[in-house]
């Protein structure tokens, strides 16, 4: 009878509650909250039309463009390669296969710079890639097809280890009943295994679609870096840095996160109308 | 077994493992697709790294690491690490007793927030500072009169560094200690034990694999960050150039072979990463979180 009005559970008795809340939230305010704070008031100087002018400033919007563009294309590289790696590792054997899903992780441990000047040395016009595409007229390094190539390095990882873990945990029994009602392989894919994975998809796809949009260390060495052409947007940044335009490069940073925050929040209304269905 | 991967197209059949497996030409292709994609896009730059690094020969890569400011740029980069990894390693295990061995409001949001360096980028990650430090920053003025320097040299890149690695070892050892639960720190308690003795015996030796994973991941990509540090770093030689900024400005100056060996010694470090990770995996994979994302 009286049960319901008890708490859920009973009050901890391990000790150190209020010290360790509190250490974390002031280190965590002063580490993290509070920089990021300076930099959403920062463009406040400017005014709500000093701010637009700069993020529509030409060149700002062609960084933009090509920040999300080249991250979108990128995923979806990634989105397809990465689910077939996923897949490859979780359903077939292979000699090898160990070393292979050790190496998947490479992206999160290779310094990016690294990355960087390896992607560039490779497809140069005279790499070991760039010397056979040169002669077919493809340049990929100094063009915006240098920002996809590093930023499908860098997002690898992410749609392998969230999809990787689903596969992994899917019942074949599912698999094997659709088999018997007569599906054919391929439906079977397509209506049973697919849906499954999609969430899990979407999230890697999120996941590696807004660490592209930032990437700066691998992109900049291969991009060729010319002024609304190949120029990403985290340059531009550092460029309003250097010039001492603080409010300039807060304004360009906030808008990177404004529309990062509206394509995660879609992609994530997305899973949630799948998830409902 | 070719014959039976056809399954008749009407009527339930009894399943069998062929009805469930792809053809062997379709297993073969897409086992094919994925290694020739890794191998282009993942191994092949690796490869270079070391190529271009040897390509004077083993004399000229030695060399090419011996210059002072290469020297200077690999002590830098590795006090840097020894400093921002223990940081977060406390912070880490506090927030994470503080979120998993207690249930309060307002914990989903501390764990957003504890995840937010991972969703910005590098370059702002550095920024951040620049506006609160910097010349023309919130705390710039008084920083100057009183003579203490934060950007352009190394208390920066400490800080930028911290940023980026800042959620690794909490977001490791939340899910982790959430699954352990609080009965032996509990039991250990009833028996007598006092907070200290039950975290240093009990809880301590629970998490050390997953511990010692966090701090793994840190650590590369506190030696290796490129965005964060080179935008609060100033990049003076000798004096607040990291590796990664080192290669870079190598790689400007068209010494590729110095670029390339500075760049094998981090790649050497992330491979040696790679090797640990997976030795963690593979040998004390039930220690370590299994919800981790």
């Amino acid at each position: 009878m009286f049960a319901r009005f008890l708490p859920r559970r009973a009050p901890s008795v391990l000790p150190g509650f209020g010290p360790a809340l509190g250490f974390a939230l002031a280190y965590l305010s002063i580490i993290v909250l509070m920089p990021l704070a300076a930099l959403v008031l920062r463009p406040a100087e400017l005014g709500f039309s000093g701010f637009i002018a700069v993020v529509t400033q030409p060149r700002v919007l062609a960084a933009l463009r090509l920040s999300f563009g080249a991250s979108l294309i990128a995923t979806s590289v990634n989105a397809v390669f990465g689910l077939i790696v996923a897949w490859v590792l979780v359903r077939y054997n292979f000699p090898g296969k160990r070393i292979v899903d050790a190496l998947v992780d490479l992206p999160f441990a290779l310094p990016t710079a690294v990355a960087g000047v390896a992607l560039t040395a490779l497809y140069a016009p005279n790499g070991w890639i760039g010397r056979i595409l040169h002669p077919l007229g493809i340049e990929v390094a100094f063009t915006p097809i240098g920002v996809v190539v590093a930023l499908v390095f860098i997002g690898l990882p992410f749609v392998v280890r969230t999809v990787q873990p689903v596969l992994q945990d899917l019942d074949r029994e599912v698999e094997e009943a659709a088999a018997s009602l007569g599906a054919s392989r391929w439906q079977t894919i397509v209506r049973v295994i697919l849906p499954a994975i999609l969430p899990a998809l979407l999230t890697g796809f999120a996941l590696a679609l807004a660490r592209g949009v930032g990437e700066y260390g691998s992109v900049i060495f291969i991009a060729g870096n010319m002024p609304l052409v190949s120029e990403i947007a985290p340059l531009l940044i550092v460029i309003k840095l250097e010039q001492y335009d603080y409010a300039g490069a807060a304004a360009v940073g906030v808008a990177m996160l404004s529309i990062s925050f509206v394509m995660l929040l879609v992609l994530n209304l997305l899973q949630r109308w799948h998830r409902g269905r | 077994m070719a014959a039976e991967t056809k399954a008749p197209a009407s009527g339930p059949a009894p399943a069998s493992a062929a009805a469930i497996d792809e053809p062997a030409w379709v297993r073969r292709l897409l086992i094919a697709v994925g290694l020739v994609f890794i191998g282009l896009f993942l191994v092949l730059p690796l490869v270079a790294v070391f190529v271009e690094a040897l390509s004077n020969g083993i004399g000229a890569y030695l060399a090419a690491l011996r210059p002072p400011d290469a020297l200077a740029a690999i002590r830098l980069t590795l006090l840097v690490a020894a400093i921002a990894v223990p940081c977060n390693l406390i912070f880490g295990v506090v927030a994470a007793w503080a979120i998993a061995k207690f249930e309060f409001t307002g914990r989903s949001l501390l764990i957003t927030f504890i995840d937010l360096p991972f969703s910005v980028s590098p370059v702002i990650s550095g920024l951040v500072y620049v506006l609160l430090f910097g010349a023309h920053g919130w705390f710039g003025p008084w920083l100057v009169a009183n003579n203490v320097q934060i950007i352009f040299a190394v208390p920066g890149i400490v800080l930028a560094t911290i940023f980026v690695t800042f959620p690794f070892v909490a977001r490791e050892l939340i899910p982790l200690m959430q699954e352990q639960g609080t009965e032996e720190e509990e039991a250990a308690l009833s028996l007598g034990a006092n907070g200290w003795q039950t975290f240093w015996r009990v809880t301590l030796p629970n998490i050390k694999w997953g511990l010692l994973y966090g701090v793994l991941l840190s650590n590369a990509r506190a030696m290796g960050e490129f965005g964060a540090v080179s935008v609060v770093s100033g990049h003076i030689r000798g004096l607040t150039n990291t590796m990664p900024l080192h290669v870079e400005i190598l790689y400007n100056e068209y010494n590729f072979v110095g670029a390339f060996a500075v760049a094998s010694l981090l790649a050497l470090l992330a491979l040696v990463t790679l090797v640990l990770k997976s030795l963690l995996e593979w040998r004390f994979g039930h220690e370590l979180a299994a919800s981790r994302h």
